[in-house]
């Protein structure tokens, strides 16, 4: 991940947004007082040799041959902290402290998935309420 | 909340039951919601609500006289009683068949569908054996969609996840407004493919037409053939080693790697030339000051 080439400025650490959440680089995203972009490489390929055993089992379940819709997922960072963007709940997801992040974004991103996967399949996550407060049919 | 049971909610109309379980009282502060993982979190695959289904309970929908409707709820009352595999015959091209599954589910539709084939789908494994119409995949979230001839517009529009796959030719605006996921396509892509491309992947093995990701946002696009025209803001991009290694595993994946490999794509991304959503805000600021 360090050196991927984003808008205007360049990730140069994996923990460029936990050191700095504001991430203000470039000149206009110091002017305005916010980053431009996603503090994540949104088109960084999983690499299939660090995945969990995890997936590798949801993987089977499914019935598919690689990660499929979780090859979108990647560890973010907001403000200040790892974090997962759930897009059932349309919100960040934090990563627990007692969770020890790994030293490169694509061991970061096998641990998101696996969270996510975990927190959507349980009975805490919203859409079990919302299903029952909305669901037609 | 924890004290309203599912008895007392199937009593309540839908005000009364979105009151009851809290969602308008919540305050939404900013745009997070900062729920924390639970790393004890039962490792469970399924969502809560899935039907348990196996692969191996195989059953057959002869949906000659029925419309689409009944069609898809009959696929629903199939995976209720654990159906895991569901062929359904004689399509004839109807519309909006196999529209929101959110299981795991082996789905074989033995012929052509009309319009809005198999969106909305969140986990199942589709393969259709003929041709699909307009908007086939749109706003996919998980899963695979095959589809063994041609495609017509609009292929996976608002796609955020999953993979479609179209081993013939589709038509223009190909994964117009992509969000995610992958859309690949066997042969060509017609005009303004990849228009407002937000995010995900689109690979094309033949030729695309004009003005390829005009206005993309985000993402990524591969083409093995020639294109006519990039759209503004799009822009070539050296092909990695992890994009080469991606593209054979995927291509290999649905038997649609070339003879010659993967060397030859060209890359094309944005070039974030048009973010300028940002650029007025300071003005934005003094003018309200």
């Amino acid at each position: 991940m360090a050196g991927t080439q984003y808008r205007g400025s360049e990730i140069k650490d994996v923990d460029q947004f936990l050191k700095d959440a504001a991430g203000l680089e470039s000149e206009r995203e110091k002017e305005i007082g916010q980053h431009i972009g996603y503090r994540y490489d949104v088109n960084l390929v999983p690499d299939y040799d660090r995945i969990t055993p995890f997936l590798q089992k949801y993987m089977e379940v499914m019935g598919w041959d690689d990660l499929n819709w979780l090859e979108d997922v990647h560890m973010g960072y907001e403000e200040g902290a790892p974090a997962v963007f759930d897009r059932n709940n349309n919100g960040w997801v934090r990563v627990p402290d007692s969770i020890e992040l790994p030293d490169n974004q694509q061991d970061r991103d096998m641990i998101a998935r696996e969270l996510l996967i975990k927190f959507q399949m349980s009975d805490r996550h919203p859409l079990v309420a919302l299903r029952k407060a909305y669901m037609k049919f | 909340m924890a004290s309203v049971t599912d008895d007392d909610l199937k009593q309540m109309s839908q005000d009364e039951r979105a009151k009851a379980l809290g969602m308008t009282t919540e305050q939404l502060t900013g745009k997070s919601l900062y729920i924390e993982f639970d790393p004890e979190a039962t490792e469970r695959y399924t969502y809560p609500w899935a039907y348990d289904v196996d692969f191996n309970k195989r059953t057959e929908i002869d949906t000659d006289d029925m419309t689409t409707t009944e069609v898809n709820i009959a696929v629903r009352d199939k995976m209720k009683e654990g159906y895991g595999t569901i062929v359904l015959k004689n399509p004839r091209g109807k519309h909006s068949l196999g529209v929101g599954i959110l299981n795991k589910l082996n789905l074989i539709i033995d012929g052509s569908c009309g319009y809005f084939g198999v969106g909305l789908i969140d986990g199942p494994n589709v393969r259709i054996t003929g041709r699909v119409g307009w908007s086939c995949g749109e706003n996919m979230m998980a899963g695979t969609v095959v589809i063994e001839k041609n495609a017509g517009s609009t292929f996976g529009a608002a796609m955020r996840g999953g993979d479609l796959v179209c081993k013939g030719s589709v038509g223009s605006r190909t994964g117009i407004d992509q969000k995610g996921g992958t859309i690949i396509v066997g042969g060509e892509t017609g005009a303004l493919s990849g228009f407002m491309m937000q995010r995900g992947r689109m690979v094309v093995c033949g030729n695309a037409g004009k003005n390829l990701g005009d206005s993309m946002y985000d993402g990524t696009i591969y083409v093995g053939g020639e294109i006519r025209s990039l759209g503004v803001d799009a822009v070539e991009a050296e092909l990695t080693d992890l994009d080469k290694a991606w593209l054979t595993r995927k291509l290999t994946q649905y038997g649609l790697m070339p003879d010659k490999g993967v060397d030859h794509f060209t890359k094309v991304v944005a070039g974030k030339q048009l973010w300028n959503y940002d650029n007025l805000e300071p003005t934005e600021k003094k003018l309200i000051l």
